[in-house]
């Protein structure tokens, strides 16, 4: 029996060309993989790893920008750990923020989300209303805040005239400023909402159906059915949830200047005063790796923890 | 039966509209300020529908005041980084999608993870950067990192590339088609949703941008709207109805592509949200 032609064509072509053949389609593939990604690779290089390793030499020296930086160890690092009580204030500042507005958005943005999954009509409307608030941001949302908390004549104390309260002074209170920085962010869970909602459109109607046979009531199912299932979605929201409200900085800047009484001291703005403002840029950029170093902790121990409490559907244990 | 029911939906429904004024009077908070005379603003009772309506505000804002150059700022350096986004992002995106090479996974995981890191870590290298390069009041800082691509749109993308069939791009290399021409003329055409979003994206986040202006532009002139209305909030008398009218034009356009590419948009937050 005779093979066909083309077998023995690649028969006649010795096995080390035809590797060479290979060889060269895979480099010249490798070659185009990395002329596509350089524009990312040379920006990777020149604008994080570089200044990442410049970030941590000049967090052991003395520098101004201006004169030339003296080499002072770790001092900056044990400067804060054990010196400087608005370290501590900043941090402490930073973590009640992202202990209440986290945890809160994520309550609210799935009830909300549960609420609009219930809507038999007018659900797109709602969405579009819901999400509207998270569209924009920034100063314009900031100074618009600063107008609702107005004391004497803000959108808040009004409203709350109207019953008879007469409110508090919100961001000119030291006791309340950090509440009213929560409330705001409250305003923008619009975009948790939205995943949310996809998160509860993937799963699968047969599990309720099942949970129906057996009798389940509505809370029965929301907490056999609903949460198991979200588990990978509330992943997803808290880890960028956390990583955002740790870096928090406009309001501060814009709204309180981390007043009144250092009542809203975030940790980024207190890093961004000794940058600019006292152009200690050793004592800053330690300060940055503090912040560095946290939020990778916090990111690791929500995804090593993860296994124990996400479940992926279609994973094999 | 039918009457839980109607309950159920009349308390889902109580709650959808009061969740929805809750979002909207901000906003109406904010146009019913932008269009009162200076002495209304103060004026209690508070009068939420103004008279007369002052529309005249918004010219006198964008006219009177420094805030149509600033606009004028904020759109130069909006559109160019939104043009070097693109160019960069979907380049970079097809490259992690379509080739393969050694190094490629540790590459991506590399790329995954500079979202987690903290801006502030990079700051003060990279202002000293541009200061040695003698950017400082100048758009450039603002705009030309952003022709080195950005670790969260290259993910986006590569995710709807990843979800195009390869039988097209084949047939193309065939019929021989350049690597770009095949990128340009069979993959994007097939993104544009996606190319769209990140536009919106990228729109948002550096319209709104207030740490970068403010560490590199120091010239009242050269102010990004952001900026100028922080600028103008921190005068002694502050006027609340020109700073909303600001406030809204600010606003207006994320608005306006929200309402306009929803559709994407939705989409797109989804898809992230989902194989994050």
């Amino acid at each position: 029996m005779s093979k066909p032609v083309s077998q023995q064509a690649a028969a006649a072509v010795p096995d080390t060309i035809r590797k060479t053949i290979r060889m060269n389609a895979l480099r010249k593939e490798a070659i185009w993989f990395y002329a596509l990604i350089s524009p990312w690779l040379i920006g990777f290089l020149v604008f994080v790893l570089g200044p990442m390793i410049a970030s941590f030499i000049i967090s052991l020296t003395k520098w101004d920008l201006l004169t030339p930086a003296k080499f002072v160890g770790f001092k900056n690092y044990e400067k804060a750990l054990r010196l400087d009580p608005l370290f501590w204030k900043s941090l402490k500042v930073t973590v009640v923020y992202s202990v209440f507005s986290v945890p809160l958005g994520l309550i609210f943005s799935l009830a909300l989300a549960l609420l609009l999954n219930q809507a038999a009509w007018g659900m797109r409307l709602f969405r579009t209303i819901f999400y509207m608030p998270a569209v924009v941001s920034g100063v314009s949302v900031m100074v618009l805040w600063m107008w609702i908390f107005n004391p004497q004549i803000g959108l808040l104390n009004t409203v709350l005239g109207y019953f008879g309260i007469a409110g508090p002074g919100w961001i000119f209170d030291p006791n309340w400023a950090m509440p009213s920085l929560v409330i705001m962010s409250l305003w923008s869970i619009g975009g948790g909402m939205i995943i949310w909602l996809a998160g509860l459109k993937g799963i699968s109607p047969t599990l309720y159906e099942a949970a129906n046979l057996d009798g389940a009531n509505a809370w029965q199912k929301f907490r056999g059915v609903t949460v198991p299932m979200l588990t990978p979605t509330i992943f997803f929201n808290l880890v960028m949830g956390i990583v955002g409200a740790l870096q928090t900085f406009g309001q501060a800047y814009v709204m309180t200047k981390g007043g009144p009484m250092n009542s809203t001291l975030f940790f980024n703005y207190y890093l961004f005063q000794n940058a600019f403002e006292n152009f200690s840029m050793g004592y800053a950029s330690a300060l940055a790796w503090f912040l560095f170093v946290i939020i990778l902790a916090l990111t690791l121990v929500v995804v090593k923890s993860s296994d124990a409490w996400v479940y992926y559907e279609g994973e094999r244990k | 039966m039918n009457k839980a029911k109607l309950i159920k939906s009349t308390v889902v429904y109580a709650l959808l509209v009061l969740g929805s004024l809750v979002m909207l009077v901000p906003f109406a908070w904010m146009l019913s300020t932008s269009l009162k005379e200076s002495f209304q603003v103060f004026e209690v009772p508070v009068r939420w529908i103004p008279s007369p309506i002052k529309w005249h505000n918004y010219v006198e804002t964008f006219t009177g005041l420094p805030f149509g150059k600033w606009l004028g700022n904020t759109v130069i350096i909006t559109l160019s980084t939104i043009l070097g986004t693109l160019a960069s992002c979907t380049v970079v995106a097809y490259g992690f999608a379509r080739f393969r090479a050694k190094g490629k996974n540790l590459l991506f995981i590399v790329m995954l993870s500079t979202m987690m890191l903290p801006g502030t870590v990079t700051m003060i290298p990279v202002f000293y950067l541009f200061q040695l390069l003698g950017w400082m009041n100048t758009f450039y800082p603002l705009i030309v990192p952003a022709f080195f691509g950005n670790a969260f749109f290259i993910f986006l993308l590569r995710q709807f590339f990843m979800g195009i069939p390869t039988e097209m791009e084949e047939a193309a290399k065939i019929d021989g088609a350049s690597t770009l021409g095949i990128l340009a003329r069979v993959i994007l055409p097939l993104t544009v949703p996606a190319l769209i979003t990140v536009a919106i994206f990228q729109f948002n986040g550096v319209w709104n941008d207030f740490m970068g202006p403010l560490l590199y532009l120091n010239k009242p002139g050269l102010y990004t709207l952001a900026l100028g209305i922080n600028f103008f909030k921190s005068e002694n008398n502050v006027q609340w109805n020109f700073l909303m009218a600001a406030s809204v034009v600010t606003m207006l356009p994320s608005l306006i592509f929200y309402f306009v590419g929803q559709k994407y948009f939705v989409e797109s937050i989804t898809l992230t949200g989902q194989k994050g």
